[in-house]
């Protein structure tokens, strides 16, 4: 697999390369060197330690490339793609089909600002893309790098200064074929001071082949911006997906980041936050409900490099079956960041002997005057409150899916859109077998 | 209505109901009094269906038939509530929630149709100013940040919404001031019919000024050792449970 993923980079470098200048090539270069060198992580590696990626690569993936001809057998129209949408809410729209830009289901704009996609903006934004691509990941690991080589295409987004983006902006990464495919994307956001978005993301395998998604995102942020993202991870049990996603937060600028994960066979998310000004604020909030053979994996880290900026975060885990759950939180105070105030936490609900989480903080601090705390709990329902709910005449199910819900809410009480809410409350009482309109 | 005979239950092996016998007849009121640690709640949890007691013998009957049986939940079906000494907290539920879904799951054991919206909210509003509570109360989350007091107010608000025909209160006057207490007993009074029965378990007598008892029985050591009218009540209020501990020994 690696020796293939480096063969379709040195073929296919001056199609990469071509739209670049040297410095860009240059990077792309010693990414893949870097991952040559390295191969995938495996076990021994202390980030990987709980999540095998062996487990996912052992399919003989079909390797997407940007630059072969368009395989236009089985188009994949809107009525395709529609259940994947949060459709009562106005949006851009994105699209992404194994890898490759479809305009035909994208709904972009430039006007006054930019949704459009990366791989457009390699020629046309030459002087946004150019500074700014891989400068956040150049220290990540392999997986990271083979995605700084091969990726061309995803999500670009450039918002001006003191711009407010008018609706949100749906991102949508599909993977369909019969035979199992790897894909890379890559996202690049770029807001101005004050600038404003809201982006919801989804990965969504439209087949029963194994996928594998390995994705990167950067986003910088301007003093004042504001960003909410919301990832939805409800795939098929036969894809795995593997993000990295690096905020680079200037002075006063606010960013929320919600991941719900359901459904998927292998889910490993970084989010990385460096707050590099002033006044800076992160929260990240997440839900995993997992079951049979699902793995759902949370590394997370803030660089608080600067002094009296927030990090919140707040991750909710529910695990059934043989699931496994990972969580990681590094929080870093570097030696200038006076008064910053760090809060984390991780709760998790184990519901079957079967089912696992390793749950770990991980807290470096520098500088002395500051206000950190972490918690983590791993525990059962709570057999007194189920009593409760069953004394009143709920179901016994009905009441266990209450109590889950209500164990979830912090993760998912500030996603703002009903809509999105309601959708989120169908996908978690399905998950649950329970038909939540009924109970909430 | 309920009939309990020689019951006798145990936790993890330590027998803790020792043959109760009680009959709790349509339209009564019976106060449950006992020193601590005499099995008081472990009757209340008992009778609700709390899964952690195990029954070794006697037989626990509502309207003539053995619920030993049934889930929790089936027996709120039947019209069995029972009122927490510490009722839970449960964030993210709000009270209107909560009490709908068990409104209308209580309804659909029955096989009758959910109320609508308008008559649930009319009869919410109906009872809450019974029990003189905030309008704000339906949209906070279940129990959560509630005093002491608001807890049990919600309770029997709860039970004003469920309309059962067994109310078993557990020590609803533990952390009550007095106005509180008078609410909740006016509350209690006005649900009183000659349909349905309360099961009042308390320590104290001050409870039974409000919510007058037909019957008052003392719980001691998992046995009802002593039964009378409410005299029995005020005799307990002024000489404690010692020579009742005396008597017994």
């Amino acid at each position: 697999m690696k020796e293939r993923l480096a063969a379709s980079y040195w073929l296919h470098e001056s199609h990469y390369t071509a739209l670049s200048s040297p410095t860009v090539t240059e990077r792309r270069r010693a990414a893949m060197e870097r991952f040559e060198a390295e191969g995938f992580p495996t076990v021994r590696h202390e980030d990987w330690k709980y999540t095998p990626l062996k487990k996912i690569l052992k399919e003989d993936y079909a390797l997407s490339s940007p630059f072969s001809a368009q395989d236009d057998a089985e188009p994949i129209e809107f009525k395709d793609i529609k259940r994947y949408l949060v459709n009562d809410i106005d949006c851009y729209r994105v699209v992404f089909i194994n890898g490759r830009y479809s305009a035909w289901l994208s709904e972009t704009t430039h006007q006054g600002f930019d949704v459009c996609t990366l791989g457009s903006a390699w020629k046309k934004y030459k002087d946004q893309v150019e500074p700014h691509f891989g400068r956040l990941t150049e220290t990540l690991g392999a997986t990271v790098q083979l995605n700084t080589a091969l990726a061309w295409d995803g999500l670009y987004v450039r918002v001006p200064d003191h711009v407010t983006l008018d609706k949100p902006i749906q991102a949508l990464y599909f993977t369909t074929g019969d035979q199992p495919m790897f894909t890379q994307t890559r996202s690049l956001i770029l807001l101005g001071e004050g600038a404003k978005a809201e982006i919801i993301e989804r990965h969504q395998s439209l087949t029963s082949s194994a996928s594998w998604t390995n994705a990167v995102d950067e986003v910088f942020m301007g003093a004042q911006s504001h960003l909410h993202w919301v990832k939805l991870q409800h795939d098929e049990a036969s894809a795995a997906l593997t993000q990295h996603s690096v905020i680079e937060q200037k002075r006063d600028s606010h960013a929320t980041v919600h991941t719900i994960s359901t459904d998927g066979k292998f889910l490993r998310n970084n989010l990385d936050f460096k707050l590099t000004e002033p006044g800076a604020e992160s929260r990240m909030f997440g839900l995993s409900l997992a079951d049979g053979q699902q793995l759902v994996d949370h590394h997370t880290r803030v660089d608080h490099l600067a002094p009296h900026c927030t990090s919140r975060e707040n991750y909710k885990g529910i695990f059934d079956g043989q699931s496994n759950g990972v969580f990681n939180g590094q929080i870093h105070v570097h030696v200038d960041a006076q008064k910053t105030l760090a809060f984390q936490e991780n709760d998790n609900l184990i519901l079957s002997e079967k089912a696992s989480i390793d749950t770990k903080p991980q807290l470096e601090i520098f500088a002395d005057d500051v206000k950190c705390s972490h918690g983590c709990t791993v525990g059962q329902l709570d057999e007194d409150a189920l009593f409760y709910l069953r004394a009143r005449g709920i179901q016994r199910k009905e009441a266990q899916a209450l109590l889950m819900l209500a164990f979830a809410h912090d993760a998912v009480a500030d996603i703002q859109h009903p809509s999105l809410q309601a959708k989120l409350h169908r996908l978690i009482g399905n998950k649950l077998g329970v038909d939540m309109s009924a109970v909430v | 209505m309920l009939e309990i005979v020689n019951l006798h239950a145990s936790v993890d092996g330590q027998p803790i109901l020792k043959g109760i016998n009680l009959r709790i007849g349509a339209g009564e009121v019976h106060a449950i009094m006992g020193p601590n640690g005499s099995g008081k709640s472990t009757l209340s949890n008992v009778i609700a269906g709390r899964e952690d007691y195990e029954i070794t013998e006697g037989d626990i009957r509502f309207h003539g038939e053995s619920i030993l049986e049934l889930a929790p939940e089936e027996r709120a079906h039947l019209g069995v509530f029972l009122s927490f000494q510490y009722p839970v907290e449960i964030p993210g539920v709000t009270v209107s929630n909560f009490i709908k879904t068990a409104i209308n799951e209580s309804k659909k054991a029955r096989g009758e149709e959910p109320l609508d919206a308008s008559s649930m909210l009319k009869k919410m509003r109906e009872k809450m100013d019974l029990l003189e509570m905030d309008k704000g109360f339906l949209s906070r989350s279940l129990n959560e940040g509630f005093s002491g007091g608001e807890k049990k107010r919600n309770e029997i608000f709860q039970m004003a919404m469920l309309e059962p025909t067994l109310a078993i209160l557990d020590e609803t006057d533990s952390g009550l001031d007095i106005d509180a207490l008078r609410i909740v007993a006016n509350g209690v009074n006005a649900l009183r019919s000659p349909q349905n029965a309360f099961m009042v378990i308390t320590h104290y007598q001050r409870l039974l000024d409000h919510i007058v008892p037909d019957y008052v029985h003392v719980l001691f050591k998992g046995k009802i050792v002593k039964s009378g009218d409410k005299s029995l009540a005020l005799d307990l209020e002024e000489r404690g449970y010692d020579w009742i501990k005396k008597e017994q020994e």
